[in-house]
Order: C-alpha cells, then sequence, then structure tokens
C-alpha cells in the first residue's frame, strides 16, 4: 500500500496512533517524511564525461524517461561523478552549465542549404542534402584527382578537396571519417590539435 | 600539483605568466613574464641548473643524450645553427646535427661528459649566455622572482623530489612553440623528472578529444596511431617501410619503432581486408601520398588563392579560431562547395551572411554554396574520449539529439555510402579504394561505436600460433587482440590503430571499466578506463628506477625489478623481462633508448632551443643577436609578411587567452555562460589605461595592422608593465570567446587581430603574442 503525504496526515488525524499503521499492514515509506519527492530519484542516470577540455571530468548525467523504446528522454540534471578519480564529483563553471550547451537555442536541427549569391537558409531533407554534397564530391574529384606526380610516382591524391576534423568528436567518428577522408584521397586534412 | 600534493608533500606552487591569474594568486612564487619570451626563461633555468650543478647525475648519464658526441661540424653563431640557407628560410644541410657514428654502427658516446662536441658540452655551451640579467632584459622578470623559480626547481634534482610541469597554449601558440616544449622537457631530463610519478610533461589540451582526435591522426602528416603518412618522397612501399623502420642507435637497446611494418600492415587489414596482401603491396597505392604542406594554415592559404573547391568542416569553427578573420572569411568565399557538420549554428557557416561590424560580407558576391547537418552533441552518442593523461573513457547516450541530427557515423556513413554506390554505378576517378574499404557493420548506414572500437583494437584474421611451437594457438581467428605486441606484419592480424590495441580485447570493453581502487595510493586507478599504450598509466616508468631498477623514491614505487621481471605499481614501460645488467634504457621509442637533451636533425629550427623573437615584437632587436630577430625557418607567407605590423605604429603587446567560465566558441551559446561572462572586454594595466585616459568600462577599439575589434575595457592590476631591452612594455589580454552567432551579446572574433604565422614545426599560429593599438571610442 503507498500513501503520499496528504493522505498519511490524513491518516493520522483520524485518530489512529502511529504505532497502529503498522498493525493496519502497511508502514510508511521514507519518501513519506519528505516535502515533496526528488525529481531525480526517478530520473534515468547516465555516465558521461564532460565535452569541454581534455581533462575528462566525469558527469552524471539525469534524464527524463527510462530508456525505453519510443520514449522521449530530456536531460533535467547534470553534476559531477564522485566515482571518477579525475574530478571526484567537482565540476569548473563550464562542466556545471552544461545542460544549457545542449539545449542552446542555437542548436541544429534538420539539414540548410545557403544557394550562392543568396542570404538565407533553406531547410532541405537529409536526402537532398546527402545528394547534392556527393554530386559537388563526386564531380570535384573526378575532375581533380592526381594519380601520379610528375616523376611517375603513385599518389592517389584528390588535392582541391579540404578537411578540417573535430576535436570533440568521439574516437569512433574521428576514426570513421579519417577512414572516409583518407580512402577517398583526401591529404588537405587538419584538427583542432594544432590550435 | 592538485590540493593533495599540496598537502601531503608540501608542493610548492609556481606561475609563471604574463597575468597574475587566479592560479598565481593562491601560487607560492608567481613571476611575470612577456608574452614571446618563453625560450629566454627557460634558457636561463637550464643556464642555473648547468652553472650551479643542480642536475640528476646519474640519470643524466645513463637516460639521457648527455654523453652522445655530435659531429665536430655543429656549431650556432651570430643567432643560426650550422647549415642555414637563407634562401629557402631553411636548414638545407642538417648534416652537422647528427651523432658522430663509430665503426660498430652506433652512435660514439663520452660517458666522461667531458668531449667538447658531447651534448653536455655543447649545452653548457649554448646556455651560458642565458644568465639571469639576460633574462631579465628579454623577459622583463624581475631578477629576484626568476631565480626563486630557479632556486625551487633545482630542489628536485634530487634523487626522491619532482616537478610536476603542467602547461597549455600559452606555450605552444608561438612561432616557436614546439621549442617552447622542448625546453620544459629539457628540464625535466636534467631533474631526473620524467617517468616518474609526480613528474613528466603534462599538456592540458583544449578539447575533451584532441588527444583521441590526434591518436587516430586527422591530420595530415600521420595514419592512426603516428605512423607516418606516405609522401611523394617515397617512391615506393619498401622505401616507404624501410624509412619509418628504424636502426636502433646503441646497443641492445628496444628502439620500439622497428615494429612499424607490423603496425602498418595491420592497418591497411583493417581498412582494406582482402584487398591488402603481400602481392598489392599492402594496398599501399590506396594510401593517398603527401605533396606538400598541409595544415589548417596552408590548406587556407591554397584556399584563398583559389586552389580548393569544396571543405568538409566538422565540428571546427575556422573563421573564429584561425588567424586573420578577414583573409579566412576571404578564403571560404573562393570555394565552390562547404559541408558544414555541427550541433551549433556556428560563425564559420554564416560567414556569408551580414551580421553588421561583425561581419560586414556582401553575399550576393559569395558563390559558395553552403550545407550545414546536425550533428549529435556528447551524451546524445555512445562512444570513447581520451583526455591528456591518455585515458580513454567510455560514455553513454544519455538523451536523443534535437530534430533530425545524427552522429558523425551516420553522417560520414551517409556520404560513404552514397559515393560509393555513385562509384559503382558510374564509375570515375580511382574507384578501387573506394569500392575495397572494409563496411562491414551490422548497420552500414549506422556503425555503432562498439563495432568501430572493436575494428581499432584489432583482432586476429588467422589462427594466430606460438611462434616457437606451432601446435599452440595463441588466439583463435575472429579473437579480439589484448595487446600491440600479437600484431603481425604478415596479413594475419588487422588493427585499427596499434596503440588503441587493448581496449576492447576478449575481456569485452575494457574503456567501460569504472573500478575506481587505487591501491598504490599514487593515484594509479589501473582499472579505470583504458590508458594507452597497454593501460600504462605513466610513460617511460622505466626511468622511474636507477640502473639497478631500484626505485628513485621507494615512497612512491612506480617500477622496480624483482630478480626475474618488472614489478611495481603500473604496467612496465620495458621488456618484462629485461634484467638491469642488459642496460636497456628507458626511453623506448628512441633508437639510442636515451631521452633528448639535443634533438639532432628531427626539429625544423634547431636542435637545441633558442629564443628568437615574435613577428610582432616589441624591442628592436633581439638582445642575443642582434642579426636573426625572430625565427629563421617559420613559414610566412609573403601577403602575410606584408601584413605584420611594427611597434612605431602597434605599440603595445597583445596576448589572447580563455577565461574560466567559457570554452573557445562554444559557450557563447549556453545561457549559463552567457550569463556569468555576457559581454566582450578587453584587459588593460592601470598605467597603460592612465596613460591612455581610458576607465574601467569605457569601450575601447583595439587594432592590429589586420584590423579591429571594439570592446570594454578592464582596468586592472593583474597585467603590469614590464622594462624590456631599457623599454616599457604595455601588455594587453584579450579573451578570444566572443563572435556574431550565439546566446552572449555579439561580438567581434577576435582572430580579427591575430597574425597568419605558425610555430615552424607545427604551424601552430602565433596567438599569444603580437601587436596591437588601443583607443577610447
Amino acid at each position: 500500500m503507498q500513501v503520499n503525504r496528504r493522505q498519511f496526515f490524513k491518516i493520522c488525524s483520524a485518530g489512529l496512533g502511529g504505532s497502529s499503521i503498522a498493525v493496519m499492514g502497511f508502514s510508511p515509506t521514507a519518501a513519506l517524511a519528505e516535502v515533496r519527492t526528488y525529481k531525480l530519484a526517478r530520473a534515468t542516470e547516465t555516465r558521461s564525461t564532460c565535452p569541454y577540455c581534455s581533462v575528462a571530468c566525469g558527469l552524471l548525467v539525469y534524464s527524463t524517461g527510462d530508456r525505453s523504446k519510443n520514449s522521449q528522454s530530456e536531460i533535467i540534471h547534470v553534476e559531477g561523478d564522485p566515482d571518477n578519480p579525475v574530478n571526484r564529483g567537482t565540476l569548473c563553471p563550464k562542466g556545471a552549465g552544461v545542460r544549457d550547451m545542449m539545449q542552446s537555442k542555437d542548436r541544429l536541427k534538420w539539414p540548410e542549404v545557403r544557394e550562392p549569391g543568396t542570404n538565407e537558409w533553406k531547410r532541405i531533407s537529409w536526402h537532398d542534402a546527402i545528394e547534392r554534397i556527393t554530386k559537388h564530391m563526386k564531380a570535384d574529384r573526378d575532375k581533380n584527382f592526381v594519380t601520379q606526380n610528375k616523376d611517375g610516382v603513385t599518389v592517389n591524391r584528390w588535392p582541391t578537396f579540404a578537411a578540417l576534423a573535430a576535436s570533440a568528436a568521439t574516437n569512433e567518428g574521428g576514426y570513421i571519417t579519417v577512414k572516409m577522408l583518407r580512402t577517398l584521397g583526401v591529404t588537405q586534412l587538419d584538427t583542432q590539435a594544432r590550435i | 600539483m592538485g590540493d593533495r600534493s599540496e598537502e601531503a608533500r608540501k608542493a610548492k606552487l609556481i606561475v609563471v605568466d604574463p597575468r597574475f591569474n587566479r592560479t598565481a594568486a593562491v601560487a607560492d612564487i608567481y613571476a611575470p613574464i612577456r608574452p614571446g619570451s618563453n625560450i629566454a626563461f627557460f634558457g636561463g633555468v637550464i643556464n642555473y641548473l648547468l652553472s650551479n650543478d643542480k642536475i640528476h647525475h646519474d640519470y643524466v648519464k645513463h637516460y639521457t643524450n648527455a654523453a652522445f658526441l655530435i659531429d665536430p661540424g655543429f656549431g650556432f653563431d651570430d643567432g643560426l645553427f650550422s647549415g642555414y640557407d637563407e634562401v629557402k628560410r631553411s636548414y638545407g644541410s642538417k648534416d652537422t646535427w647528427k651523432y658522430q657514428m663509430g665503426a660498430d654502427g652506433f652512435a660514439k658516446i663520452d660517458d666522461t661528459l667531458q668531449d667538447p662536441n658531447c651534448v653536455f658540452q655543447l649545452m653548457k655551451k649554448h646556455y651560458s649566455r642565458y644568465t639571469p640579467e639576460m633574462v631579465n632584459k628579454v623577459c622583463g622578470t624581475p631578477k629576484d622572482a626568476f631565480l626563486k623559480v630557479c632556486e625551487i626547481v633545482a630542489t628536485t634534482a634530487a634523487a626522491n623530489k619532482t616537478l610536476s610541469y603542467l602547461y597549455a597554449l600559452g606555450l605552444t601558440e608561438h612561432s616557436n612553440g614546439s621549442q617552447n616544449i622542448r625546453c620544459a622537457a629539457m628540464i625535466q631530463l636534467l631533474l631526473g623528472n620524467m617517468g616518474m610519478a609526480g613528474g613528466g610533461i603534462n599538456a592540458l589540451r583544449g578539447h575533451s578529444n584532441v588527444q583521441g582526435i590526434t591518436d587516430m591522426c586527422l591530420y595530415a602528416q600521420t595514419l592512426p596511431g603516428y605512423l607516418g603518412a606516405p609522401t611523394d618522397g617515397d617512391k615506393d612501399f619498401a622505401t616507404y617501410v624501410a624509412k619509418r623502420t628504424p636502426k636502433a642507435l646503441r646497443p641492445g637497446q628496444m628502439n620500439f619503432p622497428q615494429n612499424f611494418p607490423k603496425w602498418f600492415v595491420s592497418l591497411t587489414k583493417a581498412w582494406y581486408g582482402n584487398a591488402a596482401t603481400k602481392e598489392t603491396n599492402f594496398a599501399y597505392d590506396y594510401f593517398p601520398k603527401l605533396g606538400g604542406a598541409s595544415d589548417a594554415l596552408s590548406i587556407f592559404n591554397d584556399m584563398f588563392h583559389g586552389k580548393v573547391n569544396g571543405f568538409f568542416c566538422q565540428g571546427f569553427n575556422p573563421l573564429a579560431s584561425l588567424p586573420n578573420k578577414k583573409k579566412v572569411g576571404d578564403a571560404l568565399a573562393k570555394l565552390k562547395y562547404m559541408i558544414v557538420i555541427d550541433p551549433l549554428a556556428t560563425d564559420t557557416s554564416e560567414f556569408w551572411k551580414p551580421h553588421g561590424e561583425f561581419n560586414e560580407v556582401d553575399p550576393s558576391k559569395i558563390a559558395t554554396e553552403v550545407f550545414r547537418l546536425p550533428a549529435t552533441f556528447f551524451a546524445e552518442t555512445s562512444g570513447t574520449l581520451t583526455n591528456s593523461g591518455r585515458v580513454v573513457q567510455w560514455g553513454w547516450k544519455a538523451a536523443n539529439a534535437p530534430g533530425d541530427s545524427k552522429d558523425d557515423a551516420e553522417i560520414v556513413a551517409e556520404i560513404f555510402l552514397t559515393l560509393r554506390a555513385m562509384y559503382a554505378k558510374e564509375g570515375g576517378a580511382f574507384p578501387d579504394a573506394i569500392r575495397d574499404l572494409t563496411w562491414a557493420y551490422n548497420q552500414p548506414f549506422s556503425p555503432s561505436p562498439e563495432e568501430v572500437l572493436r575494428e581499432i583494437n584489432g583482432k586476429a584474421l588467422v589462427d594466430l600460433t606460438v611462434p616457437k611451437d606451432p601446435t599452440k594457438i595463441l588466439f583463435k581467428a575472429g579473437d579480439q587482440l589484448p595487446s600491440f605486441g600479437f600484431l603481425r606484419d604478415d596479413g594475419s592480424t588487422s588493427c585499427g590503430n596499434w596503440i588503441y590495441c587493448g581496449t576492447w580485447s576478449q575481456a569485452g570493453n575494457n574503456t567501460a571499466r569504472r573500478d575506481n581502487s587505487d591501491p598504490s595510493g599514487l593515484g594509479q586507478t589501473l582499472n579505470w578506463g583504458f590508458s594507452w599504450p597497454v593501460n600504462r598509466r605513466i610513460l617511460y616508468n622505466r626511468a622511474s628506477a636507477d640502473l639497478q631498477g631500484k626505485p628513485w623514491d621507494s615512497s612512491r614505487t612506480v617500477l622496480k625489478w624483482t630478480g626475474k621481471a618488472w614489478g611495481g605499481n603500473d604496467v612496465p614501460d620495458m621488456r618484462p623481462n629485461a634484467a638491469p645488467e642488459e642496460y636497456v634504457m628507458p626511453f623506448i621509442m628512441t633508437p639510442e633508448g636515451v631521452g633528448r637533451l639535443f634533438s639532432r636533425e628531427i626539429m625544423a629550427d634547431g636542435p637545441l632551443p633558442e629564443h628568437y623573437e615574435p613577428f610582432e615584437s616589441p624591442i628592436d632587436n633581439n638582445p642575443l643577436h642582434p642579426k636573426v630577430k625572430s625565427n629563421p625557418v617559420a613559414r610566412v607567407y609573403k601577403a602575410d609578411m606584408e601584413a605584420f605590423g611594427t611597434a612605431k605604429d602597434f605599440p603595445y603587446v597583445a596576448t589572447t587567452y580563455r577565461l574560466v567560465e567559457h570554452f573557445h566558441f562554444w559557450t557563447k551559446y549556453s545561457q549559463a555562460n552567457a550569463i556569468v561572462q555576457p559581454e566582450q572586454f578587453v584587459e588593460i594595466g592601470e598605467a597603460l589605461a592612465k596613460e591612455k585616459g581610458i576607465k574601467a568600462g569605457d569601450r575601447v577599439k583595439v587594432r592590429s595592422n589586420r584590423g579591429f575589434i571594439k570592446a570594454v575595457a578592464v582596468v586592472t592590476k593583474r597585467i603590469k608593465s614590464l622594462e624590456v631591452d631599457g623599454k616599457q612594455v604595455h601588455t594587453i589580454g584579450i579573451p578570444i570567446h566572443w563572435g556574431f552567432k550565439g546566446t552572449a551579446k555579439p561580438g567581434f572574433i577576435t582572430n580579427t587581430l591575430t597574425p597568419y604565422v605558425g610555430d615552424a614545426n607545427t604551424q601552430t599560429p602565433e596567438y599569444k603574442a603580437f601587436l596591437v593599438n588601443v583607443e577610447k571610442i
């Protein structure tokens, strides 16, 4: 039997002594003593590390929902992970505010294109975006790919395409990216490591 | 250097910085320094240690190249090392920077350290010019503050004392940034602090996975795991491998890079599978060959000159983070197409859009087609990040990203698989590598981080047997490998990145381990995540023990010789059964086995760090050698050289930096951060403010020869003017965090001001020392 705080007081005011509540077959749960239940008690806790600098402070990310399929979760709180030996629960002012970063009004939500000479973004589908991008890439690559240099050495490179990669991407995202870029022949490649 | 070491070991905290910053406020010693004069300061410390005999003698003699003999033709004269080519602005010949080689094929040494051509004597001579008076003259650091720093640093020459060296971009963002770091490393070698618990050179790097992305080598010069990428100079596979597989320079040394063929061949198997065979030279032709300079500065210079058509911009905001915003914006306007992949609406993605005086452009004249694709942010996808201490930690997905966002792997998969289908259907330039790339993911359009990490880790492709007993099976075909020690060069193993081998072994995902126990009390949480290589936490930890294998400091034993093997509180960075009498030295990644005080022919700008002035310097000459003022081999493009300003027009030194409340150009999008630091400001010392009639809160215009920014003036006691070479030099501090997009108040991109020149070795831009003028608006 579950009772909320209001019901608990109602039961008590009906003249029953505290001790007889247990006799009646239920005991008040810990929640009864609380003013209200904590949001975090029913949140899902996920372990992560901070997305900012490279110290890698551990984070506990709390979200609504229980990760069941089709449930939408929203992050409601982030705090330092006391188990993580890097930060032992502490966070700097940047890490402590990271929820606002995830929920920034400037998050991109769908693919867009800005066409030559125009002054606006146009929303497009993923399908159209990928098709238009790969058409540009293939035409450029086929036209400018260099198979041999002037000394006859096989060089197989695509000199007219450049890439800057994200130092905040995961290792797995970065690895897949470099695997593709090198395979396409890209040598004009760099990352924030240098900056 | 945290609170724990301060309490437990009475550690002293030293801060050397142009600004009296928050760390300085809690430091034992603070020494001010003029931006861009670091090597003069370090050189002074080296001179102090050598002339006062404050070095760790046994360590220096055995574990460094102090005793190695250098070519007698080596010299340093008037600011230049031997072999300089003035026309090419480079050291055309570095032959005199090499070791003297003996008839036995090994480098010659002089154990007494007395030979005039030994590294120790060359170093002593080189740094004798860096007297405390010279340090004061070049750096502006008061002599007593400098000497106090030296005295404390010198105490750690004792075998049982260490110095931990922490640095960030304040050292790297200079035209001689790499040599700054080398100076710190040399000091640590002289003091015997490398490989020790509480020692080392510790970079506080700038992004959550800058270490991992560097390890995966998303830059031109290397392939995953720092395997030198093939270049036009490698005429074939055999030449390529031979050049990158060094021979030991001293007898009996591990010379670990000799395993290069195993690492490279295993990478080719991970990428090109059955197309990578002995007959095809392991698909060597599939790897593009590097034709010349390729770094952010050279790439944008090429783009500026119309040589680049397409640009893939993944989680990077170059308009804000590269020098000379005007040049970068003009370069982007020359592109045909640009693909922006980012969680945020970055400034770069809108380089073509007018944003008042913050971005004055005419979109009708810009023909670049820009695509902007929404990407996930950190807790919206699972996977690993690697921190500055090389600890790889798994993070779990907590929520979906907004709207139709996809993660980087999905976006890359979409682009790649679409291109592959187009090449299969229509043909085109060199489709072979595209056709043969391995892509065996369960859902090809959505490779999972688990699958990718297993591929990076590597596996056995056939049953692997014990080399001495082929009847014994070590690993069955398909088994995940626990260490790169099992990789082979015959195509029987695959591995996407050899240094990550062990992250996902047969035991499972080792990066997700969460046992934080620290039995040694040294902070060695060996079962928390996974530290590359092979879960080793302290690199070169063999150097924490003496020649006999006894720890220099038994109260913090990292490694010791147990009589049969190396043991202790870390994974040994040494062959486990290498007995001390075998004389295998600790620096296993060098062919000589020892740490390099003298860097041979490896650096572009000299084997010993030398002070050169920033390209924009407030003083007329380099006080050490008037004929050579700035780094003689730093690459400067002609138009950028012409865009340098002089002290006559721009009399003040400027230095850019970050605030504790903001992260680069990200948190201007975050409300919490925009509340605590809403508006762009610059810091001006009280003396300069008085001189210019600027009061706290006034708006000021800061100009360099490349542009201007406007900001609020913070008048402060924290930046003092310094007397440099007989002249009062004022420094203006400029935080970088603003731009025209975001939640914080719109501001100017700070890099409008900065010069387009980088470090001679890495091309890291010189953001920390340049010239500006300032006026009240």
